[in-house]
């Protein structure tokens, strides 16, 4: 819980008209690599504390880190992916500070010699606007250790009495990857924001170079913004044209949703600010998932303050044209245009679609086709009952259907059973519920449970005679050609048969008795 | 990646202050008095470097011509939690314990 009081912020449509915003976004990557980037410990999320570290992820005095050649290869393949130059040689440098969540005393990372600068990101937003992210650099770093903070009321560094640090995290290989000033997106700027991560996340996943989990932090967003008067449209010469405001950054911002609402956040809060006569300072602010707003952080340290060197226990790094060409032919296609390709394939609708990409079931629906279902069909399970309770839970689909065990081939399962007929579609529903329950694959469900449709036309005929029977005001309407009445019919014909019939067939003979 | 110390023909009393804040060094006034001077030395020493010419001189970080030393991304023995923590001054659920830090993010 914050303790501090929510500053003045201003109603957005009021900062619109005499603002213009410029955000610039830092997206910190760890690449799931095995191993550390400088050292063989495991980079596995989760285990034991301290269990994963070594005299170089420690910091021991003698240790000699050694670059892992995969995360390089990581690094030139995000940066090719990002439309990115790369290097034809450049250092890691030491980054100095004091803080107990980095053993050495300094991060190595890279300063003015990033292995990716100058690329782009084509961002597509809701309604199909595309915006160009101008990318300025994606470098290799490491990451820190975890730090707990005992004693404070409230878990926060303010108030604990000592903390209590864990090395597992510290090492693991890092991509920094920094936007240019991202300018002219005017009012949409917090989506456009929201939009930008979105896509490097679905670029990084389709890479296959990390995890881009944000709720576990493999992924996380700072968020730079700051606002200038209003001089225009958003992309005139004249709105381009006037310097850029003083900037803050948001820390923490670690889900797309929250990448949104901060940056708005923030727009509203500067805006409030500057109307006032008042001016920005240079700082970093935290970001409160629970309270939707930002408190003030520190000062922001000038680059000096770190004394950037290069690292002298590292040797240059110089990607030779050969390995980067290489690389390039490993790109996977374009998630953009991956996803057009899918929608005609698979014949969706733009909603359709819009739909599917917004559950985050686009590979689960990819895997189910290919494991036999039809895509109108893994669309319509996937986005049932599994979506509605990782929507419930806050999980995204993959990683609830994973934890319960849940696969695409489970799902082409249930549908070859009511393809084939054994299931109609509300016992497949309840052969869904046990499979989600831990109860099995479809098909040991249904045996379980005993759900198969009567086979047997003798008995559904019996059942379709009892009920007519039992309805002569309803039987003669539908003599008289109200064929809607027999909706009726069926209801009664399917609790005859306990559920277990199938409807089509019901209704196919009520028909042909009554006509 | 040069510093503005080390384009600086002098150095002030504050700056000694501030590097010493920076290095988490704790200086007595009598020692941040004789730092500027001593200071002062080393940095005139590299102002006489620095008119060497080096024009068309790449600089050099590493004094040896190696470049691309990797490891293939296999994992290696840790040391494990018992032994990483032996050397801890104090330790806590399996973490290393470290005084109370100041918010500095």
């Amino acid at each position: 819980m914050s303790t501090a009081t929510a500053d003045a912020v201003m109603d957005y449509d009021e900062a619109m008209a005499k603002f213009d915003p410029v955000m610039g976004l830092e997206v910190h990557v760890e690449l799931h690599t095995a191993t550390k980037m400088f050292c063989g410990c495991p980079a596995e999320f989760g285990a034991e504390p301290n269990s994963q570290v070594c005299p170089v992820c420690l910091g021991l005095p003698g240790a000699l880190p050694v670059v892992n050649e995969k995360a390089v290869e990581s690094a030139i393949r995000i940066g090719l992916a990002l439309n990115c130059e790369i290097a034809e040689w450049c250092r890691f440098a030491r980054k100095n500070y004091f803080y107990p969540d980095m053993p050495k005393n300094f991060q190595t990372s890279q300063y003015d010699e990033p292995i990716a600068y100058n690329g782009h990101l084509d961002v597509e937003l809701e309604d199909g606007t595309v915006y160009r992210v101008e990318i300025e650099r994606a470098h290799m770093e490491e990451d820190t250790g975890k730090s707990l903070h005992i004693g404070g009321a409230t878990g926060r560094i303010h108030g604990a009495d000592h903390s209590l640090v864990d090395y597992n995290r510290a090492g693991i290989p890092l991509i920094e990857i920094v936007t240019k000033p991202m300018t002219g997106a005017g009012e949409r700027a917090p989506e456009v924001a929201k939009a930008y991560v979105s896509a490097l996340r679905d670029l990084l996943r389709a890479l296959d170079v990390s995890d881009v989990k944000m709720e576990q932090g493999s992924m996380r967003c700072d968020a730079n913004v700051s606002l200038r008067a209003k001089a225009g449209d958003p992309t005139s010469p004249e709105q381009l044209a006037v310097p850029l405001g003083t900037r803050t950054e948001t820390k923490n911002v670690n889900s797309l949703r929250s990448v949104e609402r901060a940056v708005r956040y923030e727009i509203s809060r500067h805006a409030a600010i500057l109307d006032g006569g008042g001016s920005i300072l240079q700082e970093t602010r935290h970001w409160h998932e629970d309270t939707g707003i930002t408190t003030s952080g520190r000062v922001k340290s000038d680059a000096e303050d770190y004394r950037y060197f290069p690292e002298p226990d590292l040797v240059p790094v110089a990607p030779t044209r050969e390995l980067v060409e290489a690389l390039r032919g490993t790109l996977p296609e374009n998630p953009a245009a991956r996803r057009k390709r899918l929608q005609s394939d698979w014949g969706y609708s733009d909603l359709e679609m819009r739909d599917v990409v917004n559950a985050g079931a686009v590979e689960l629906i990819e895997q189910t086709v290919a494991a036999g279902a039809s895509a109108g069909a893994a669309k319509k399970w996937w986005l049932g009952e599994p979506s509605r309770r990782a929507n419930a839970e806050a999980q995204d689909i993959v990683t609830y259907a994973a934890g319960l065990g849940l696969t695409p081939a489970h799902i082409a399962e249930l549908d070859g059973l009511v393809v084939s007929g054994r299931l109609n579609d509300s016992m497949a529903r309840q052969v869904l519920d046990g499979v989600l329950a831990g109860e099995g694959t479809p098909t040991a469900v249904a045996d379980a449970r005993g759900l198969e449709l009567v086979q047997d036309d003798g008995a559904l005929e019996a059942a379709v005679d009892k009920v007519i029977e039992a309805n002569p005001d309803v039987a003669a309407k539908i003599r008289d050609g109200k064929l809607q009445a027999a909706g009726a019919l069926i209801g009664q014909v399917m609790k005859e048969m306990k559920g277990q019939a199938d409807a089509g067939k019901a209704r196919e003979l009520i028909l042909a008795k009554l006509q | 990646m040069t510093h503005r110390l080390a384009r600086m023909s002098s150095l002030s009393r504050d700056d000694v202050a501030h590097l010493a804040g920076l290095a988490r060094i704790e200086l007595s006034d009598a020692e941040l008095d004789r730092m500027v001077g001593e200071l002062g030395v080393i940095l005139e020493s590299v102002a006489k470097v620095q008119q060497a010419p080096t024009d068309g001189v790449a600089p050099m970080s590493h004094p040896m011509p190696l470049t691309n030393v990797t490891r293939p991304d296999v994992v290696r023995p840790t040391l494990g939690a018992e032994a990483a923590l032996a050397g801890a001054p104090e330790a806590e659920q399996q973490r290393f314990s470290v005084p109370r830090i100041l918010d500095e993010d």
